[in-house]
């Protein structure tokens, strides 16, 4: 059976200046030991999508579709339900160390909660097993370190530290938003080569949330790549970096920094700004900013193609943006 | 570890010189009221005519009044009185008040809207009027004054709690704390109310002043402490038809009252800063 699987999930906000559609029909499904990638720039929806999954959406919103979790619906579960599920089955790492650990209370603590909270475990042994969590995520001198407060780590120790909270109840699936994005380029390394080893060796599935497209083809199997709401481009990574097809993952890769450039070479940008996800054309998200848009885009939601298997692309004009080399579109 | 940072608190506590000397203060007013549990100059409740209106003295350190009481031990046995009054009264307000803001912040919804709009209607009557009210009601004497005092300290608590809690349930490692699997009860004490514990407790030291000051109005009033139990506030009631008389019999206790409500505002301002996370983070 499959681990996860996600059908039509939309998400819609009903704030005071209209609904705002944050995530629209996203649809992949997720097994054991698979990582997904989920790219695109801010406010795309990627972080909703996976508050989503987690249950934790704010009040104001609300979510329509499926999410299995071997085969049970989430969005049926009751709170109380859902709380059993959190951290235990499914966890999540988020962007932010500096403010994720509660500054009161040592790490060690934080780290025992969930482990008494849903394996039952006793004082002492949850201490020993905090130890060694801590170990296992490369913090030295884990035995004095446990006792430390989070505001005595650096920024990449208490990153460290999230993940053995995270990992602590052994979870099938691991949700990480933007993990790397607060740490500068030497720690990101690091961090990312550390989930990924502990994600193979639990063999725990990996959803990685970046808008870097260098971190989520290094790191993931799958990639999804969202746009206002909507997956434009999805498939196995190597499939899709042999081939960029959708114009908005054109844009993405091209307006990577890429070394070997002069120093007045401009850096290649999308024009425009993210969309405003009130008032985004029916049809395809990205209409407003596409180089290669008609008015079909704008009024008919694109048919999803699979160019090549296991690589799928949501777009009206698939022969003219395959035609086109990467970074044409947009220089 | 732990004698590293209580050591650092200890001196952060010196360097606060409204700490210092607030608690200095109320420190002298406990000390008081706990030597008067069991010794006093003179006698608080002795009625000795042909001893009134003394001056100050080896036998009566602040004189004697109108009738023939040691002015001295009644101010002592007052202190008691008053701090009795004002610990009640503010752990009531406290323990209510701080349960009713953690569950409207924990809730949100229709529970925090009933919990807000009662303290905004409990607010929308001054203090010591609804004090007077429930006093008349109730009949006057020591305790309906602790119980007005607390029914009005609740909804301070109240807003005080559901504003920083709700600040709070903001914070990032709230959110990690709910993907860890947490509820909402759990979060509350293990992350709300450590986080908000000293801006509480800053506020109970001010209303401890202010439960001060309004049992003295209270007992000045006559629905207060009832006699013989000596109280600042009847003290000062009893001095003011004496004021050209015998002034001395009116500022010793109006003396006392500021002293307790100094002292105490300036600990609530000294503890702010040794307690304020902010503060704290940057030693």
């Amino acid at each position: 059976m499959t681990l996860l699987s996600v059908k039509n999930l939309t998400v819609t906000l009903d704030t005071n200046d209209g609904s705002a559609r944050a995530v629209r029909n996203l649809t992949f499904a997720l097994e054991k030991g698979e990582t997904l990638g989920i790219v695109g720039e801010s406010g795309c929806g990627k972080s909703m999508a996976a508050l989503a999954l987690m249950g934790l959406l704010p009040s104001i919103s609300r979510t329509t579709g499926r999410i299995d979790l071997d085969g049970k619906n989430l969005l049926e579960k009751t709170e109380a339900e859902m709380c059993q599920i959190r951290g235990n089955r499914m966890a999540m790492i988020f962007q932010e160390p500096m403010t994720s650990l509660n500054p009161v209370h040592t790490v060690g603590r934080q780290i025992m909660e969930p482990l008494r909270l849903h394996t039952g475990m006793s004082e002492g042994d949850a201490h020993q097993e905090a130890i060694r969590l801590l170990d296992r995520v490369g913090i030295p001198n884990p035995k004095a370190r446990i006792d430390n407060y989070p505001h005595q780590l650096s920024g990449g120790q208490r990153q460290r530290v999230m993940i053995a909270i995270a990992l602590s109840c052994k979870p099938h699936i691991l949700i990480a938003d933007e993990p790397t994005t607060a740490l500068d380029v030497t720690i990101q390394d690091q961090i990312l080569e550390l989930i990924q080893t502990l994600v193979r060796e639990d063999g725990m599935a990996l959803i990685l949330i970046s808008h870097d497209l260098g971190v989520i083809s290094e790191n993931t199997g799958k990639i999804l790549v969202m746009y206002g709401g909507a997956t434009v481009e999805a498939g196995k990574t190597d499939k899709i970096f042999e081939e960029l097809v959708h114009p908005y993952t054109q844009g993405l890769f091209a307006a990577m920094p890429k070394l070997g450039r002069s120093r007045t070479t401009r850096l290649i940008t999308i024009p425009g700004t993210v969309p405003d996800l009130i008032s985004l054309p029916t049809g395809c998200t990205f209409t407003d900013r596409c180089p290669l848009a008609t008015e079909i885009c704008r009024e008919t939601p694109p048919p999803v193609v699979e160019v090549k298997t296991q690589h799928f692309v949501a777009c009206h004009h698939l022969e003219e943006a395959r035609a086109r080399k990467t970074e044409e579109l947009f220089s | 570890m732990s004698d590293k940072r209580s050591l650092s608190f200890l001196s952060r506590c010196r360097r606060s010189r409204s700490f210092v000397v607030g608690g200095i203060m109320t420190l002298f007013l406990l000390i008081c009221a706990v030597i008067s549990l069991f010794w006093t100059p003179g006698s608080a409740y002795n009625i000795v005519i042909t001893n009134r209106f003394l001056p100050s003295s080896a036998d009566h350190w602040l004189g004697t009044d109108q009738f023939g009481r040691d002015i001295a031990s009644m101010l002592m046995t007052g202190t008691q009185n008053s701090i009795v009054v004002a610990v009640v009264a503010v752990s009531i307000g406290l323990f209510i008040g701080v349960s009713l803001g953690l569950l409207a912040a924990a809730r949100r919804g229709w529970t925090e809207e009933i919990i807000m709009r009662f303290s905004d209607f409990s607010f929308a009557f001054p203090a010591i009027l609804s004090a007077i009210m429930l006093t008349a009601i109730l009949g006057p004497g020591g305790v309906n004054s602790i119980l007005a005092i607390g029914l009005y300290n609740i909804p301070v608590f109240a807003r005080l709690t559901r504003g920083s809690a709700n600040a709070i349930w903001t914070r990032e490692f709230v959110m990690a704390a709910r993907a860890s699997g947490k509820g909402r009860f759990r979060i509350t004490f293990e992350h709300i109310l450590p986080n908000i514990l000293s801006i509480i407790i800053v506020q109970a030291t001010i209303l401890f002043a202010i439960a001060i000051l309004a049992e003295a109005a209270l007992s000045y009033l006559g629905l207060g402490t009832q006699p013989p139990e000596p109280s600042w506030g009847r003290m000062l009631n009893e001095a003011q038809t004496l004021m050209f008389l015998d002034p001395m019999q009116a500022i010793y206790p109006g003396l006392a009252i500021a002293i307790a409500v100094f002292g105490l505002n300036l600990l609530g301002d000294g503890l702010r800063d040794v307690l304020d996370p902010r503060l704290s983070r940057k030693r």
